[in-house]
């Protein structure tokens, strides 16, 4: 009852702060929409390289679509490069290639880098080709004349066995015209023997995907982490705020004035912003597949239920921090201290590459078990039991954090 | 039935190394308007709070309507009006006083009729459905003394009930705490204006976190020997300083 009053309390609030609801509910669609179109075209990008005196059989295998060739008379490399802004600059003396990479941008670098080994490969390859061609043919008019000097070998036998053959049937000597006919069918037989060249075996690749399809991008495998993510911001940054404003304007030492217990306000504050965290994430996902065309392979009432908990950590993690900042600043403050670092433990960074510290780390940040088990469902399409640890855990944070704060309140009044 | 709504013994509280509250006796029967004067800082409030249970003491004992507080269930027959005024401003004052009469468990007819008894009350019928952030000062501590009647409380607990409160409907306050008072429920106010002090049936004066003097406004006068409060006050605060002085 009491639960209630403060729950209805929470939505009158919000819904009266026009400002704070398009916060929560306009600003994460935005983000998504402009990730959408940062990581959506599988842009290639082109790295710029400066080349100096070098073949043009080697120019010709390093120039692909992800390195443009700038040709200079320069050999000073360093100088080059800054003067025309360029990635990297390969110059040539004899069979020595050097390159110098800028390394301003160790993407383009790499590129560069790619670029030339894989084309340094090809040349190779190509002429071990031209050797082996040249062999073959080498080979080729070996055999013919070999060929040639059987078939003239047999033809001088065949004509002598059948001059044998009709000088024996002349003399009716049928037993030798046989066994010499005999020969005469041997020695034919070799002549015909077929030359079968093996054939080079040619590979091609087809490609299948378990998860997702060929045009999957960047946006799509971090989008789950992302759903998990601004739930979680908004919903603690807003929670912890708001109570701290109950705190600084007296309302809650009023509250503690009344025979409210410590728990039915921390529900009432469960309740009520979980409303909206609620209504949150069903905008933002059912946003993200509709108009991105976002492929869920799991189940959408596991993504709601995941980012609801996720919500209601973020919830009782704002509540509780915000009793340790004495204004909104220094509520902000924390933001960056509590919420950002665990961005980078939602599977942007894959963890298990992690050193066994930070992968410590990592397993004390509830956005790293919500952010998991949102992925899973999302492009794996795991289940409840696939995701089930990761809820529990986020369950204990928030029963953790909530028993904490129902202490915490003992501050404003001592039951 | 006369009984003691407030009993309070030997309370003592500090913060630090300062005594805020030094073994305060103060005992509250029905129908009575018991003022609690002294200056700033002097520990009016920390002696409210503890008897509503929202302070520890670090000793002495705080009975309210016969409990030992802190006691969460009779602090619904206890109407608390703060010094700063804790509203809710993004709401009405209606719903300010629906929510806090909610959480006193007033049932809901009697809350729409009680609505409308401490708004008159306090001559804020009219701007009943306003926010509360449209609101003068003087409308938001009026407005707290609302909320602090809202569930009909025998007993009544006013940190600075008057303060930015103009002279006119000060008076009308005092009128209703009066009548309230026959109807034989209790107030304990807090107040730093000497001629309010005048207006109660009992005084106590703390300063240091000790009570100096207490009594019937009359008998404070020709114990010091002065005609106002003000000059009893004044005295007493300089023969507390003299003390110290000696010691």
């Amino acid at each position: 009852m009491r639960t209630m009053a403060i729950v209805r309390r929470v939505f009158k609030q919000m819904l009266r702060d026009k400002r704070t609801l398009a916060l929560m509910f306009l600003a994460p669609l935005l983000i998504m929409t402009l990730m959408y179109f940062l990581f959506q075209n599988n842009t290639t990008q082109v790295a710029s390289l400066g080349v100096h005196h070098v073949d043009q059989s080697v120019v010709n295998v390093i120039d692909t679509k992800n390195v443009t060739i700038h040709h200079y008379d320069s050999s000073q490399a360093r100088k080059m490069i800054k003067q025309h802004d360029l990635d990297g600059y390969l110059t040539q003396k004899n069979g020595q290639l050097t390159i110098t990479y800028s390394n301003s941008n160790p993407t383009n670098t790499s590129l560069i880098k790619a670029s030339l080994q894989s084309g340094l490969v090809k040349l190779k390859m190509k002429t071990l080709v031209t050797v082996t061609k040249k062999q073959r043919a080498a080979l080729e008019s070996q055999q013919a004349a070999l060929k040639k000097l059987t078939a003239a070998q047999t033809q001088a036998t065949v004509t002598k066995l059948k001059t044998a053959i009709a000088q024996a049937q002349a003399r009716g000597d049928q037993a030798t015209a046989e066994k010499l006919q005999k020969q005469l069918k041997q020695a034919t037989a070799t002549t015909s023997s077929s030359t079968q060249s093996a054939k080079a075996t040619s590979y091609t690749t087809k490609s299948h995907y378990i998860y997702g399809s060929s045009d999957s991008t960047f946006f799509e495998s971090f989008l789950p982490a992302f759903l998990g993510f601004f739930v979680f911001f908004f919903v603690f940054l807003i929670s912890g705020v708001s109570l701290l404003n109950e705190r600084t304007t007296g309302t809650l030492s009023r509250l503690l004035a009344t025979p409210i217990r410590r728990s039915e306000i921390i529900m009432g504050y469960l309740i009520g912003y979980g409303g909206f965290a609620i209504i949150q994430t069903v905008l933002t996902v059912v946003f993200t597949i509709t108009v991105f065309k976002i492929h869920l392979v799991g189940s959408i009432w596991l993504v709601f239920l995941t980012n609801l908990l996720l919500a209601l950590v973020a919830l009782t993690l704002g509540i509780f921090i915000s009793t340790f900042a004495n204004s909104e600043f220094q509520m902000i403050q924390f933001i960056p201290l509590i919420v950002v670092p665990q961005i980078f433990f939602a599977g942007l960074v894959p963890v298990d590459g992690m050193a066994s510290w930070l992968q410590a780390i990592a397993h004390i940040m509830p956005l790293y078990y919500g952010a998991n088990a949102l992925t899973a469902v999302v492009t794996k399409g795991a289940g409840l039991g696939d995701i089930g640890v990761n809820l529990l855990i986020l369950v204990g944070f928030m029963v953790v954090l909530t028993m904490l704060n129902i202490v915490g309140m003992k501050r404003y009044r001592k039951v | 039935m006369a009984t003691d709504y407030v009993i309070a013994k030997q309370v003592s509280k500090h913060f630090g190394h300062q005594q805020v509250l030094n073994q305060i006796d103060l005992t509250l029967p029905a129908g009575m308007i018991y003022g609690l004067i002294g200056p700033s800082g002097a520990g009016k409030t920390t002696l409210i709070k503890s008897i509503l249970g929202m302070e520890a003491v670090d000793s002495g004992t705080v009975k309210v309507m016969d409990t030992v507080m802190p006691n969460r269930a009779v602090m619904a027959q206890v109407g608390y009006m703060a010094q700063s005024d804790a509203l809710y401003e993004t709401l009405t004052a209606r719903e300010n006083l629906t929510l806090f009469g909610q959480l006193m468990s007033v049932p809901k007819i009697k809350l729409a009729q009680m609505i409308d008894y401490v708004a008159g009350l306090v001559d804020l019928t009219s701007q009943l459905d306003k926010r509360v952030s449209g609101y003068s000062g003087g409308m938001k501590r009026r407005l707290s003394l609302a909320i602090a009647l809202i569930q009909d409380p025998q007993l009544l607990i006013l940190d600075e009930p008057t303060v930015g409160i103009d002279p006119e409907l000060r008076q009308q306050i005092w009128t209703e705490l009066n009548k309230l008072k026959d109807t034989g429920k209790s107030m304990l106010v807090t107040t730093h204006v000497m001629d309010e002090a005048e207006r109660c049936d009992y005084l106590m004066l703390i300063r240091h976190g000790i009570a100096l003097a207490e009594g019937t406004p009359a008998a404070l006068k020709q114990q010091y020997a002065v005609d106002t409060i003000e000059q009893v006050f004044l005295k007493a605060g300089r023969m507390q300083d003299a003390n110290d002085g000696n010691r």
